[in-house]
């Protein structure tokens, strides 16, 4: 377990560094000097010139990147040049209603992706498993933002039954809190059930063709134990890795469901940022999620070592 | 769908088939197929489709529903919903298909050198290959556009660089598992040349599943020109798009519903019907699928 882990984080510091290179190497891009493309319309040539010197502009570019990457290591992913503002305090402040979002959505994707699969694996071939393929294509196939406008449409403008846009805390007034949430929620753990239930139908058809459930069977257990004690159990240790693989889906539909219903999350932060060309908010965003996802990967694979004896022992 | 997925009955099928005719005995599939013709025809002759100018605002017609002059209704400015929804097929077909180009021309090469050549090189491409992967698809293409600024072309990109860590990834992978036959053992012996036996002989190997996942990837790359669009990074107003026809129509969905459903529904058919192919072609490119038709 000791080597494995040893091997594993040795694979994700180069990987952070490549990370780290790319995001710092995206502001290279900006056409002409960065310094005058930060400092917006305006181009005031004192926040030029203070802006070559805050970002080191006239330093090689490796010695730029020191620069940076140190600042990152101590927890300085720069300042918003629109708010004047850490951009680490502006990310911690708006995670907890992507979070929140993710979590719900999370649980939404859960109850449908993995029934629906178990069913689909174990009638396959029936009108539930077509059933389960058609709603899984579907999920696939729509772009959340529509389906997020569609239910507006539908449970707001015509029934008037949730609040079209907007958040509320949970501290606030949670009542109000789910109504503002399960849509979007909704929205965003769609495509998720869709990819959850086609994995869990593979995984579980691999997992009923097996001996150890055809001895199940054959000791004479209940059909119902031994699909979900004996199959479904050992079908689902596969989906804690997809689960960590999903976070990107999540954040990126994140982004998108945000901007339809007005949430004030981390999505919106990085489409504020991008509109308001504040470009260190768009790199820190991003280096925040693809550090939370390379963290995840690992917990996700040393989590998999851990439920899976047979990973264990080899 | 239902009526395809109720047809989607497992039948024989000659083992030895042609993979076209494998691919068209599957009824999604060639469903599929026939939306995606439909719709390379519809952006090809757009200006013999479309009933009026796309640009062309009528500030008598605001927001009009759907009549036998505007079949699909008017959009906020008067302008013709039908018109913007077939022009806006060229851009999402071209902005799938030139992505994915521009994914499989980085992807293929750099995958094949990082599985032939093996050691040191496959090991730092690998490596660069996390890191992008690392990077949710959407939010580094958002961040690509962020900072190249906003327009179709650009879009494509970035999205175009977004995709392509998947496609090293698969040429990798395959190329690993086909250089291990013993047909390349035999193209080394007679003194074959390393870049001769990667272009010649590992990759027509490697194409089955590249061309399953381009097809697949085309249906996200549409999702994703139609995603940046939405958020104000690709297709530039007045410029039809699907995308930012859905960013316009959210504003008005209590009173102008059917400007978001046209555009929404496009996007739903195009990228439904790539992925019934991609699935389609996955299935009719694998030996192991040979006897079975869905």
């Amino acid at each position: 377990m000791f080597a494995f882990l040893v091997r594993r984080v040795a694979i994700v510091v180069p990987t952070l560094v490549f990370v780290s290179m790319l995001i710092f190497s995206l502001q290279q891009l900006l056409p002409g000097d960065p310094a005058v493309v930060l400092a917006g319309e305006d181009r005031d040539p004192n926040v030029v010139a203070y802006l070559h010197r805050k970002l080191h502009l006239d330093d090689p570019l490796p010695v730029r990147y020191l620069y940076w990457v140190t600042g990152v290591l101590q927890g300085d992913l720069g300042e918003s040049l629109r708010i004047q503002r850490p951009v680490l305090d502006l990310i911690l402040e708006k995670l907890p209603v992507t979070l929140e979002l993710a979590g719900i959505a999370i649980v939404i994707a859960l109850c449908i992706g993995i029934p629906a699969g178990v069913v689909s694996a174990y009638k396959r071939d029936s009108a539930w498993d077509y059933a389960a393929n058609v709603v899984a294509l579907w999920g696939l196939s729509t772009p959340n933002f529509w389906l997020g406008i569609l239910l507006i449409l539908l449970f707001s403008v015509t029934l008037g039954w949730l609040p079209a846009s907007g958040y509320v805390s949970p501290l606030e007034d949670l009542k109000a809190n789910l109504a503002a949430m399960i849509m979007p929620a909704f929205v965003l753990g769609n495509a998720i059930a869709a990819v959850l239930m086609r994995h869990t139908r593979s995984a579980m058809l691999q997992v009923l063709s097996s001996d150890y459930v055809r001895t199940a069977r054959a000791k004479g257990l209940a059909e119902r134990r031994v699909v979900l004690k004996h199959a479904l159990r050992n079908a689902l240790i596969p989906i804690i890795t997809l689960g960590a693989l999903e976070l990107g889906t999540l954040l990126s539909g994140a982004v998108l469901t945000e901007q339809v219903f007005t949430i004030p999350g981390f999505g919106k932060l990085i489409v504020d940022a991008v509109f308001n060309r504040d470009y260190a908010v768009v790199q820190g965003v991003v280096l925040f999620t693809a550090t939370a996802y390379i963290a995840l990967n690992l917990l996700a694979d040393i989590a998999y070592v851990l439920v899976d004896p047979r990973i264990r022992v080899s | 769908m239902a009526t395809l997925a109720a047809s989607a009955i497992t039948q024989p099928m000659a083992p030895r088939a042609h993979p076209l005719r494998r691919l068209l005995a599957r009824r999604a599939a060639a469903f599929g197929l026939v939306v995606i013709a439909l719709f390379i025809t519809i952006a090809i002759a757009a200006p013999l489709i479309a009933s009026q100018d796309p640009l062309a605002a009528s500030w008598s017609a605001i927001r009009k529903a759907p009549s036998a002059a505007h079949w699909f209704g008017t959009d906020e400015i008067g302008r013709d919903v039908f018109s913007r929804v077939v022009y806006g097929a060229r851009a999402s077909l071209l902005a799938g298909v030139v992505s994915v180009l521009i994914s499989l021309s980085i992807g293929v090469p750099t995958g094949l050198v990082a599985g032939y050549a093996g050691g040191k090189t496959d090991l730092l491409i690998s490596r660069l290959t996390d890191a992008l992967l690392a990077c949710p698809f959407l939010i580094l293409a958002i961040a690509l556009a962020a900072f190249l600024g906003p327009s179709l072309t650009n879009a494509m990109i970035a999205i175009g660089i977004s995709a392509t860590p998947v496609f090293i990834r698969l040429t990798r992978g395959q190329t690993l598992s086909v250089k291990a036959e013993d047909y390349i053992l035999a193209a080394r012996a007679v003194g074959n040349p390393g870049w001769r036996i990667a272009v010649r002989h590992v990759l027509p190997n490697v194409a089955p599943a590249l061309i399953v996942q381009a097809t697949l990837a085309i249906a996200a790359a549409i999702i994703a020109e139609a995603s940046l669009s939405f958020l104000g990074l690709g297709q530039q107003p007045p410029a039809p798009s699907w995308g930012s026809m859905l960013n316009t129509a959210k504003n008005y969905v209590d009173n102008a519903p059917w400007m978001a459903i046209w555009p929404g529904l496009s996007i739903f058919l195009l990228v439904l019907s790539f992925n019934l192919v991609g699935d389609g072609l996955r299935d009719a490119l694998d030996p192991k699928q040979t006897g079975t038709r869905r």
